[in-house]
């Protein structure tokens, strides 16, 4: 540990005295792109997998580095307000009672690294570059108050595990691979229930345990054609929605006892 | 083949979802009822959020309750003067479910009240039709005549006041406990998400005196005009009618609705009835048995708004 403490604060030192010596010196650069911008629902949609590629760009200037690049790619997906309930044994029957809140919280979640987060960066430097599930930051309204708690409460862990099963969040700390020392990629699997929206990427390149930059990429799920159609109507033109629902329902009935008339 | 349910979110197999439509369907058919307290449990079994099953399932009964109403009306066996009473208070209450509904999935218990409901409703009802159908059987077998059920005798129902003359069921009864009977059955069916016709019939033969021969028809149409009331209303208020789900299920069911029919009229009619009570009290169980044994999780959660 002190040793990981020391060689993160050698790296501080000699990242400043290298932009102290040189000027301006440039640090390294993340260029990213996932394979696919816009992934689209259509009727036979059951999942999908993205892949990111990027590269860490240096010129002459750029210090050299002791240690290798570290990499840390976080996927979030829209934010929904969420509500975890547990169920308490009363007059016999299992009911709901105790519940939480979590605010503004991604529907889609995933980390990965191309190794162990505890690494990576100190504890520290993972909590505040909230690395790995049990360090990203999930809103829970507490009373009056808005605050996270810790990791291994019970209605937290609960919230997190749930949506793993679901495969809705996810860590992985061997899913980031380096093709060569500074060419990287990793592959963002989508479950099938995955949620309609625009998600972030947002990749953070490490460095003898300091965060060295970070780039930013995003891209959609969007429902088209016939998908799209039905769930927009649904939700704008409850009416007449409902009523051309109907209609298919009495017509579907009429049909049925005009083919199977017996007579 | 799978499809994508673009309200439920999640893809499903074609065939499967048509499969427990027509399965649905035959018993549906086989007892002249919707069907609805089969489909419900297990489109939730396989994955279908319980609000959404519940608004679909809806649509799906209005669909094989029209065939039948059809058919019946061709038969002359719906007494529409009878229909439109009991409509009168099947809308109230189904407006007042749907309310309900959405009161309930606020406050987050909607899927134990859908539970609980099940389990009175369905262990009662489903008793009750086995007990009378094994004592029918039992009679039958040591050569008794099944005794009259409607020799005449009134009770307390028929003393109340408000007396109308239906023609077609060839009765004269107070409108008062047929509304509310239409009012019960509108408010069950829109907050469990089924017809309601296996209660709506017995109800109807034992408590109103209403002659066999117009039961299974009138209340189809109750059936009928309740879910239609139930779809528009979940569709305007929760959003939650899932039209692709919905349109495989009725395709499935109103054609295994046909051959459940021609089953049904080969079985008599005391071993139907101690069958449909074995069927709607094994249900009933299942969900007492899932309230009472500990859940494998017992944290759930649920989106409550905010996307985006």
């Amino acid at each position: 540990m002190i040793a990981r403490r020391s060689l993160a604060v050698a790296g501080v030192v000699l990242a400043l005295g290298a932009a102290l010596a040189i000027g301006p010196a440039r640090a390294e650069r993340l260029i990213v792109s996932v394979s696919n911008h816009r992934v689209t629902v259509t009727p036979n949609y059951s999942g999908e997998e993205l892949v990111l590629f990027g590269s860490v760009e240096k010129d002459a200037s750029t210090a050299a580095r002791r240690g290798n690049y570290d990499l840390v790619v976080t996927v979030s997906g829209p934010r929904a307000d969420m509500v975890t309930r547990r169920k308490e044994r009363k007059f016999g029957i299992w009911v709901n009672t105790d519940y939480r809140e979590f605010l503004k919280v991604p529907t889609y979640l995933a980390l990965f690294s191309n190794r162990p987060f505890d690494a990576i960066a100190s504890p520290d430097v993972e909590r505040r570059q909230q690395l790995g599930l049990n360090n990203v930051l999930l809103t829970q309204r507490v009373g009056s108050d808005y605050a996270d708690v810790v990791p291994n409460d019970a209605f937290r862990s609960a919230f997190v595990r749930l949506r793993s099963e679901r495969g809705l969040y996810r860590e992985a700390t061997s899913a980031v691979t380096f093709l060569t020392p500074t060419l990287f990629r990793t592959d963002i699997p989508l479950p099938a229930e995955v949620p309609i929206g625009t998600y972030d990427v947002e990749i953070k390149l490490f460095a003898d345990g300091a965060l060295v930059t970070h780039a930013d990429t995003t891209f959609e799920i969007v429902k088209v054609g016939f998908e799209q159609f039905v769930a927009t109507s649904a939700r704008q033109n409850g009416f007449l929605y409902g009523l051309v629902t109907a209609l298919m329902a009495l017509m579907t009935g009429w049909m049925a006892s005009i083919v199977f008339r017996k007579d | 083949m799978q499809l994508y349910l673009p309200i439920a979110d999640i893809p499903v197999n074609v065939f499967l979802i048509l499969a427990m439509g027509a399965a649905v369907g035959f018993v549906s058919g086989m007892f002249g009822i919707g069907g609805g307290f089969l489909m419900t449990p297990l489109l939730i079994f396989i994955g279908i959020a319980p609000a959404v099953a519940v608004a679909s399932v809806a649509s799906h009964i209005a669909a094989s309750s029209f065939s039948g109403a059809i058919s019946y009306w061709r038969r002359r066996a719906i007494d529409p003067a009878l229909a439109m009473v009991l409509l009168s208070g099947g809308s109230i209450g189904t407006a007042l479910g749907v309310w309900t509904f959405t009161l309930l999935r606020s406050l987050g218990q909607l899927d134990l009240m859908i539970a609980l409901s099940y389990v009175v409703l369905l262990t009662a009802v489903g008793s009750l039709m086995f007990w009378e159908g094994l004592r029918a059987i039992l009679r039958a077998r040591r050569g008794m005549s099944v005794p009259m059920r409607r020799s005449g005798s009134h009770g307390w129902i028929h003393g109340l006041p408000l007396k109308m003359r239906f023609k077609r069921s060839k009765i004269y009864l107070s409108v008062i406990p047929i509304i509310v009977v239409g009012l019960v059955i509108g408010f069950i069916g829109a907050v469990m998400g089924i017809g309601g016709g296996f209660i709506l019939i017995p109800i109807m033969i034992y408590l109103l005196r209403v002659p066999t021969a117009t039961v299974i028809g009138t209340s189809m149409v109750l059936t009928l005009v309740t879910m239609v009331f139930a779809t528009m209303l979940h569709a305007i208020t929760n959003h939650l009618v899932d039209a692709v789900l919905a349109l495989i299920l009725m395709i499935g069911g109103v054609t295994g609705a046909q051959f459940g029919a021609r089953a049904g009229q080969k079985i008599r009619g005391e071993h139907l009835r101690l069958l449909l009570g074995l069927l709607i009290l094994a249900v009933g169980i299942r969900f007492a048995v899932e309230l009472v044994i500990r859940p494998d999780d017992l944290f759930t959660i649920r989106e409550t708004g905010g996307a985006g």
